[in-house]
């Protein structure tokens, strides 16, 4: 088994599993139940200014998209950033980090975007002892009404304002987290990187509406008769967070700045993903708040394991390991050819590969093998898309082999090349 | 199930006598459990909606399966039912009654990747209850053509004819024998296959399309001519079931403690104290397809002690499915293959014994299992019925139709288990049935242009 420890813009936990500023965060008992179980550390939930606490609503704060086995798929919340007093949080996270010193406690933070503001909770959380900050600029609902959150994270030059202020009024390591509600999301970390940020965290929700309840024609769920979109998160916005991870992660301008990645991570697996584009550490929250803490117990033996399986020593071995396989369309390689290839025995005949193709694709599956029902491409038609591997329901069954160079491709007529050939060096692009 | 050999308060009951009444309501439940809501669409969502799907294929009346199990999936089970019967009218009961592990299941792809199948029948009385609780309408007349069809017989075939040809807006006399309709879903099928009256629930429910009347009690050939009929309709269509059990060809089979295993069922079904029913010991059944082992079962949870199904062939020739057999078989049958019977043992007029031999082995070896009740169920054949001079084309006595289920005499139609090659599925009557009804739609409308 190998040692997970990590070490995340200078700041020691057992392991590179962190929760993500959140419900889940939002007070001692929760936390220490967390530790207990094994997370590595935290993100304390966003504390606001000193004064009145903020009010949530005491309806629905969630939505849901549930597969049909009620799977979990996409979660959307509306909550708000913490609801308790500033000082019992600022208390409790002094007794935490006292009992728990080899973890992480890193408290987010969302104040209005006035100097003095900052100056004042910069100063409170420092007395903390805490480890770090975490600049909430990504909370999509709520918050955002009220010129904070995403309405700051979405202006690259109010984060990095605000950045630089954190890091002229304190010592402590700044994360600044990025909403993915904006066109594109280098532009804030960016914006991060010339404020002097030590890290950006990504993504934060999404901006979503979960649906519309049929019976009562109203949107779902909604607080009495009316609802608001909320911030969307979970499996589903997976995907999105990596594309925008590896963006960060491959862009000269963010000059690897340290990333830590968030967005619908479930599994080690996820974690790992996440780690292999770019995360130096993953922070979770819908995992946890579908299963419980002790989810975490997995994580370590499967990302361990893998990575003693991959020959490596630490986690910092597998952080940014895929980022160079990640470019930008114009740089694939077209003269690469690949066709899909059906195994017959593990074809069950579904048909699925065949309509997929027939309807929407390249009509390159054919239905008969010797006058019986069978499924068989016609190479002569196949662009190797991929469709009917995705929607082939037995994993395996249908692959894409790639082309040997000097062999035929039956659909061009045109020998496999060895030779890159990318869409700025092809003849057919005139626009260069 | 309980054990029968004692009841359900654990008392001991004289083996092959009554059991208590709980026991009886437990042993003729229906013997599915049905789907609820949520479980339907778990089950509905492992449905891999094949293209040119070959569970659609296997079924003989062509219900566009993934099209109905999505339509659950999406909670939409009262489209999904929609579908289910506008194909076979009578999707409550194929549902229920179809032998699935043959046909749709059978021919599920999820059983070519080590899996189980969809639980298509399970998922198809899911759909089929649902729209019946809400009373979901499917069906409208179209205007009146101002046709009349006779149809002989109110079995699925006959009935499924009748529905079709009254959508068309033909009107229907049928003609039936017995006092209910329904056939064999009434009186043939095992009792906990259709439980809650089923059978004529679902006739209700065909009929509420209207322009039917059904003449109960009344035999073609005794009580109305054929020749009436062909007076008094524009088409006949011929639906009748098989009424005459086959004998075993042995001396004594007159004897008190023989029966035909059709009647029993038939008494069965419409008992209203199954207490009062006559149950042996030691029961032997002849017979290797699904009407034996549908008594087997059914004596055996009427308290019968010992239950042997005799087959004159192994297992593999048996007509009733490894599953049929199996479930016999779990219920405490047990299954004699190879045993071929060549005497009845009478002792005063009573059974007592039947003597068989062992078919798969040379040399002329018999032994002799005892038993106090015996149940023929080697097959029926179509009880001839006075036509008058209408003369047919048959073989072996049932009715040579095309592939418009035509018969050789023009006006005439038939279908279900009174036609030759017939499979005796009530799913195939209902296919033939349907059919029937469009090409005689075809041949009156094109005679009328």
């Amino acid at each position: 088994m190998i040692d997970l420890k990590s070490n995340f813009i200078g700041i020691e936990t057992p392991n590179p599993f962190w929760l993500a500023s959140a419900p889940p965060t939002d007070k001692a008992y929760n936390v220490n139940r967390a530790f207990e179980a094994g997370w590595g550390g935290v993100m304390w939930k966003t504390l606001g200014e000193a004064g009145l606490p903020l009010v949530n609503v005491s309806g629905p704060r969630y939505g849901a998209w549930h597969g049909k086995d009620r799977t979990l798929m996409g979660l959307n919340n509306i909550e708000l950033i913490t609801d308790r007093d500033l000082e019992i949080n600022l208390a409790e996270i002094i007794q935490v980090k006292k009992d728990w010193p080899d973890r992480g406690v890193v408290v987010s933070l969302m104040v209005p975007c006035e100097e003095q503001a900052w100056i004042d909770i910069l100063r409170r959380v420092e007395d903390t002892g805490a480890d770090g900050i975490e600049l909430n600029f990504g909370c999509p609902h709520g918050m955002s009404e009220r010129g904070m959150g995403a309405a700051v994270g979405q202006v690259p030059e109010y984060v990095e304002m605000v950045a630089a202020w954190c890091k002229q009024y304190s010592d402590l390591p700044t994360i600044v987290k990025l909403t993915p509600n904006i066109t594109d999301i280098r532009t804030s970390a960016r914006g991060a990187v010339r404020g002097g940020a030590d890290a950006v965290s990504l993504i934060n929700t999404i901006n979503s509406v979960m649906g519309v309840d049929l019976n009562q024609l109203r949107m779902s769920p909604s607080v009495g008769q009316q609802g608001s979109h909320g911030g969307y998160c979970g499996p589903a916005v997976k995907p999105i967070a990596l594309h925008m991870l590896s963006e960060i992660a491959r862009d000269v301008e963010c000059n690897d700045i340290p990333i830590s990645g968030i967005g619908g991570i479930t599994d080690w697996r996820d974690a790992a993903e996440f780690m292999a584009l770019g995360a130096s550490n993953v922070q979770v929250c819908t995992a946890v708040m579908t299963y419980g803490f002790r989810i975490v117990e997995d994580m370590i033996d499967g990302l361990s394991r893998y990575l003693a399986d991959q020959g490596m020593t630490s986690v910092d071995q597998l952080i940014g390991a895929a980022v160079p396989t990640v470019t930008s369309w114009n740089k694939l390689d077209l003269n690469y050819v690949a066709k899909a290839q059906i195994d017959q025995d593990s074809c069950i005949k579904c048909g699925r590969c065949h309509i997929a193709c027939e309807d929407t694709s390249h009509q390159a599956i054919s239905t008969e093998i010797n006058g019986e029902r069978g499924f068989q491409v016609k190479d002569e038609d196949c662009v190797g898309c991929n469709l009917c591997v995705v929607v082939c329901p037995v994993e395996n069954c249908i692959t894409l082999r790639e082309l040997d160079t000097g062999e035929v491709d039956s659909r061009t007529g045109e020998l496999v090349s060895a030779n890159y050939q990318n869409w700025t060096q092809h003849p057919n692009n005139s626009v260069g | 199930m309980t054990a029968l050999t004692s009841n359900s308060a654990g008392q001991s009951v004289p083996a092959g006598h009554r059991l208590s009444e709980a026991d009886y309501q437990t042993n003729f439940s229906d013997i599915h459990t049905p789907l609820d809501a949520r479980s339907a669409v778990v089950e509905a969502d492992r449905c891999y909606y094949c293209y040119g799907a070959p569970c659609q294929t296997a079924c003989p009346t062509d219900i566009d399966v993934p099209s109905f199990i999505r339509m659950i999936s999406e909670k939409n089970e009262v489209g999904a039912a929609g579908k289910i019967l506008s194909e076979n009218i009578m999707g409550g009961t194929c549902a229920r009654a179809c032998p699935v592990e043959t046909l749709c299941e059978d021919a599920c792809v999820r059983n070519t990747e080590d899996d189980r199948p969809i639980q298509i029948g399970l998922l198809q009385r899911f759909a089929t209850d649902r729209a019946s609780e809400l009373g979901a309408k499917f069906f409208t007349r179209k205007a009146a053509t101002g046709y009349s069809v006779a149809v002989v017989g109110a079995g699925p075939a006959g009935l499924s004819c009748a529905h079709r040809l009254a959508t068309l807006g033909h009107d229907v006399v049928i003609y039936e024998a017995q006092e209910k309709s329904g056939g064999l879903n009434e009186y043939g099928l095992a009792a906990y296959k259709m439980a809650g009256d089923y059978a004529q629930k679902e006739v209700e429910n065909i009929l509420s399309i209207g322009g039917i009347s059904i003449k109960h009690g009344t035999k073609v050939g005794k009580d109305v001519s054929f020749a009436e009929l062909q007076t008094n309709h524009d088409a006949v269509f011929m639906g009748v079931g098989l009424g005459t059990s086959k004998d075993i060809q042995l001396d004594g089979e007159d004897a008190s403690g023989v029966l035909n295993a059709v009647d029993y069922i038939h008494q069965l079904r419409q008992a209203k104290d199954l207490g009062q029913l006559p149950v042996g010991q030691d029961v032997v059944v002849i017979g290797g397809g699904m009407t034996a082992i549908d008594i087997a079962i059914q004596i055996k949870r009427l308290g019968a002690a010992n239950v042997t199904m005799a087959y004159r062939r192994g297992k593999e020739h048996m007509n009733a499915s490894i599953e049929e057999q199996e479930f016999a078989l779990n219920e405490g049958v047990h299954i004699a293959h190879w045993a071929k019977p060549v005497s009845l043992q009478i002792e005063q007029g009573t059974i007592t014994g039947v003597e068989f031999k062992k078919a798969n082995v040379e040399g002329n070896e018999t032994y002799i299992t005892p038993t106090d009740m015996l149940f023929k169920a080697i097959g029926q054949s179509l009880t001839p019925i006075n036509m008058g001079t209408t003369e047919f084309v048959k073989t072996s006595g049932k009715y040579d139709v095309d592939n418009e289920l035509r018969t050789s005499q023009l006006g005439i139609w038939a279908g279900g288990d009174c036609v030759s090659g017939s499979d005796d599925l009530a799913v195939s009557a209902v296919q033939d049935g349907k059919l029937a009804a469009l090409s005689i739609h075809k041949t009156l409308t094109q005679s009328q242009a």
